[in-house]
């Protein structure tokens, strides 16, 4: 495979009740990206956006923010899933050779929609959604079936929110940087059991932007590159009861798909910084087994050890993660992105020493259905 | 003179979209709650390949690509793999909280069934209880044709 | 560098105003394995799956998950693309660029729609701008009567011209038997004689002037895959792929204020990118046959213009000279097109996958006679978008 560089990238602080509009939110972080690659918006040569007509209330949600995402001219695009996916489909059309660059840039204001009816319009309009099911009473579901198959408690679930809500605070577009400890999550307003307001992320705002190039078009700009060496994408099945929601299989076939590529055998060892997707506080747990970082159930020995902290054998979520600021859509590529400054050591106060090589995932539907994986070096 | 941004009312509006829908269950799906309805029975289809008997049922098994060209009937018990008590509100549930939902593992069947927990107390749940289903007075064809699942032998038992 | 890719299978449901038997999920299933039989393919070849449908329609989040199971995509790599009423030439394109980049070789692109499932013109409208567009908007057909009435008054052209494009359109359908309306009233009539009775019937009064019930696209259930394969697997797969030469689309403005009405800049801009890449320059001549996404009848009179067939103010004398036409130097929409059967998500893969096809002589009654060796494929949506994919019987060199 030819190299995909990251060459740009751009992303608005992350808060809840926004007051800009969405073109607005794109246009921002599109510019962002320009401005940190040191290019303009003649040196992009196709543009996929990145957006969900639920969450915008409004049917083909792209056509709203196309010309601020600087379509004139261009062939473009939309995905409609996580940022992951949209940046997934920006580097295949920069491999087909059709293209020497592509803009990616997604957007989502949750403060403008009703989460709960959102999310419980992903479930089955037949058999589920009537019984009131959404985002997190599922969430919960699949936190008592890891619970049951791992010995992982509540606890452990709650370390992973003082953890990536402390590293918040390094974060400057973190909506949520909290000094928290495991007895104030405990604490916290129970929402569905096991899950307390401290383990669920929040209603965000925000957009983000990343600019992909081929090693002719990376030449346009000014910043050093950062390479893609692995990605995978792969989705479980769908209705809520069909599958082990304990294990994430799918996320394995997306994760060995990336490390094959990018050439990783041992990921605890050879990754040095990975951000990950906790929507809620025990997915973290979930997801280091579905990498390969824990074996199977033991998920919560890297919590409780430290090993995933900011000072640990590879520090998970130093920018705070989802849990810390949570726009859908919008939350896979700030992760992409978080990885990406890693790299470059321009990530200042939550800088992880000596990042050469990173992970970055994004999921997309209930409960984790489907992952998609990057690896990253310089 | 202050920048005009900040002497704007910053206004929002407040809408809905109201798009009404009908959503065509299909002949599969149809026999399922026509059968909830009817004879208060569950029944699920099997895979012809791997065997997967799916509740609910399922024209094609999603892991074979395989018809699913039998019908079967599963046992109106079965054990709880996961539960939650939810306790925040919104719209489009059909309950007050606090309430339950579980995944049931209905006996005969494989994966599990989402649906309500009642009859119980909520507090006292866990995973691998013995439960079964508890059929609604007035039925129309809709998974709500089971009101809730409840622990076996508790109460007037309605399956 | 990039592979080549070539389409080798197409399938799709029959399509109607409302399958009652099915669920969404069954629908795309029905259509993944149409098409899996005609690339004599099985699911376990295909190594990811795109997928699309406009979301309001059907009221469903996250389609690409809810659908896994009928889709095929069950522990595959899948993700959604959609663009409104491009969908289906957007997954179509998103397919080609999937094995095109070199990462898989053998891609399922899926399009489909219930449009029985909910009140169309209502989720329409949501398309628009809450605060400066919805209150006012009266869904797709206002805008597409106003595009109408200014070509008509700016050309002089007439109700009759566009009842031209009508017969056409529906005529070509009753050879295809996966076509939605199949009006079996004007087989065997002259076509002067169906444009007399479309105009002049009471029974086919005007609903928005000058559009008339006959001049407009029907709302369908139905649902459509292709295949797309590298050069490396293609030729094994098929012996006649229909090879993607180019594709590119255009999207210019957010509001419907915005456009340039006089003419489609759009398709006129996506369909020259096309054309100077290829290095076409006569498209009349060049291309042999088109499946054009025309979602009302005087779209296929003014499009023809926009895209470079003809000059501006030509188009009804394209349609009225037969050029059009089965037996035409170039035939249009010979499965029917969008005013035959609209499941919207679908509609622009089918124009894809019927053009696939033309090249591949697997038409049936609908299979244009004469060599074809280009086939133009075009999707269309609200606030003009414009898609094109042209393929070829040859391999691009």
């Amino acid at each position: 495979m030819d190299r995909i560089a990251i060459i740009g990238v751009g992303q608005t602080p992350y808060e809840r009740n926004k007051e800009d509009t969405f073109d607005e939110l794109v246009f921002e972080a599109a510019t962002k990206a320009l401005a940190d690659a040191g290019g303009e918006i003649g040196d992009i040569d196709n543009i996929i956006t990145v957006s969900n007509d639920f969450w915008d209330g409004r049917t083909i949600s792209s056509m709203a923010i196309q010309d601020a995402a600087g379509c004139q001219g261009k062939d473009i695009s939309t995905v409609e899933g996580d940022g992951t996916f949209g940046i997934l489909y920006g580097m295949m059309r920069v491999l087909s050779g059709s293209y020497d660059t592509t803009l990616v840039v997604s957007h989502m204001k949750g403060s403008e929609s009703v989460m709960n009816l959102i999310t419980n319009a992903m479930f089955d309009p037949i058999y589920q959604r009537g019984l009131g099911i959404d985002a997190t009473s599922s969430a919960a579901l699949q936190a008592r079936c890891y619970m049951e198959m791992s010995g992982a408690t509540e606890e452990d679930f709650a370390r992973v929110s003082v953890k990536n809500h402390k590293n918040a605070f390094n974060n400057p577009n973190a909506q949520l940087p909290l000094d928290i400890t495991v007895d104030d999550v405990m604490k916290s307003k129970k929402l569905a059991d096991p899950l307390k307001l401290l383990d669920c992320s929040p209603v965000s705002d925000g957009g983000a932007a990343v600019i992909l190039a081929n090693e002719k078009g990376r030449k346009r700009f000014k910043k050093d590159p950062v390479w893609i060496s692995g990605v995978g994408h792969l989705s479980d099945s769908y209705t809520l009861g069909y599958r082990d929601l304990a294990r994430s299989r799918a996320l394995t076939g997306a994760a060995e798909k990336a490390y094959r590529m990018a050439g990783i055998k041992k990921p605890l060892k050879e990754i040095d910084v990975a951000e990950i997707y906790d929507a809620y506080s025990y997915m973290e747990l979930m997801w280091y087994e579905g990498l390969g970082f824990a074996p199977e159930g033991k998920g919560a020995e890297l919590i409780r050890s430290g090993d995933t902290g900011p000072g640990g054998a590879l520090p998970v979520n130093p920018s705070g993660g989802v849990l810390s600021a949570h726009p859908v859509m919008v939350a896979g590529m700030a992760r992409v992105i978080e990885a990406v400054l890693q790299l470059r050591g321009e990530a200042e106060n939550r800088q992880i020493a000596k990042a050469k090589t990173a992970l970055a995932h994004g999921i997309n539907g209930p409960c984790g259905q489907a992952h998609c994986v990057y690896i990253l070096g310089v | 003179m202050a920048h005009w941004l900040e002497e704007t009312e910053n206004m929002v509006y407040a809408g809905r979209i109201k798009v009404p829908y009908r959503w065509y269950v299909g002949e599969v799906g149809s026999r399922f709650l026509t059968t909830l309805r009817n004879k208060k029975e569950i029944w699920g289809t099997r895979c012809s390949r791997c065997k997967r008997v799916y509740i609910p049922p399922a024209k094609n098994c999603g892991e074979c690509f395989s018809l699913t060209d039998e019908w079967v009937q599963v046992k109106n018990t079965g054990t709880l793999q996961s539960f939650t008590v939810v306790r925040y509100s919104h719209d489009m549930q059909p309950r007050s909280v606090p309430f339950a939902y579980g995944l049931i593992k209905l006996d005969g069947a494989d994966g599990s069934l989402l649906h309500f927990i009642g009859d119980t107390d909520l507090d006292a749940l866990q995973v691998g209880m013995r439960v079964e289903a508890v059929f609604a007075d007035e039925r129309e064809g809709s998974i709500l044709d089971i009101r809730h699942f409840r622990p076996v032998g508790g109460g007037d038992s309605n399956g | 560098m990039g592979k080549r890719v070539a389409i080798v299978g197409f399938g799709q449901t029959y399509q109607r105003s409302s399958r009652r038997d099915v669920n969404g999920v069954e629908i795309i299933n029905e259509a993944v394995r149409a098409c899996l039989a005609d690339a004599d393919l099985t699911i376990d070849d295909i190594d990811a799956i795109v997928i699309g449908n406009m979301d309001h329609f059907e009221g469903i989040n996250y389609v690409d998950c809810w659908s896994v199971e009928g889709s095929g995509g069950v522990m595959k790599p899948i993700f959604k693309v959609t663009t409104g009423g491009t969908t289906g030439t957007t997954v179509a394109m998103c397919g080609y660029y999937h094995v095109a980049s070199g990462m898989f070789d053998r891609v399922l692109a899926i399009g489909w729609e219930k449009n029985s499932e909910s009140d169309t013109t209502g989720a329409i409208i949501t398309a628009f701008h809450p605060v400066w567009e919805r209150p006012n908007i009266g869904g797709a057909i206002a805008g597409l009567a106003v595009d109408a009435s200014l070509y008509m008054s700016m050309y002089n052209v007439t109700e009759r011209d566009g009842a031209r494009v009508a017969a056409r359109e529906r005529l070509h359908a009753l050879n295809n038997p996966y076509a939605h309306l199949h009006q079996e009233w004007m087989r065997g009539l002259d076509v002067e004689k169906i444009v007399e009775l479309l105009v002049t019937s009471e029974q086919n009064p005007v609903i928005a002037y000058p559009l008339r019930m006959s001049d407009m696209c029907p709302r369908t259930d139905g649902a459509a895959a292709v295949v797309f394969a590298s050069e490396d697997v293609a030729e094994k797969i098929s012996s006649t792929p229909a090879w993607v030469v180019s594709t590119h689309n255009r999207h210019e403005h957010t509001y419907l204020g915005d456009l340039e009405w006089n003419r489609n800049e759009t398709i006129r801009l996506a369909a020259k990118a096309v054309f100077d890449e290829v290095g076409i320059k006569e498209p009349l001549k060049e291309i042999d046959v088109c499946e054009l996404y025309l979602p009302y009848s005087y779209a296929g009179l003014k499009w023809i213009e926009d895209i470079g067939f003809c000059e501006y103010g030509e188009g009804p004398k394209l349609l009225w000279d037969g050029v059009t036409d089965m037996d035409g130097e170039l035939p249009i929409n010979p499965s029917g097109g969008v005013m035959s059967s609209n499941p919207i998500g679908a509609t622009g893969l089918i124009r894809v996958g019927e053009a696939a096809w033309q090249i591949m002589r697997r038409s049936g009654d609908r299979q244009v006679q004469k060599d074809v060796n280009f086939a133009l494929s075009h999707g269309f949506g609200g606030c003009n978008w414009a898609d094109f994919m042209l393929l070829g019987k040859e391999k691009p060199s």
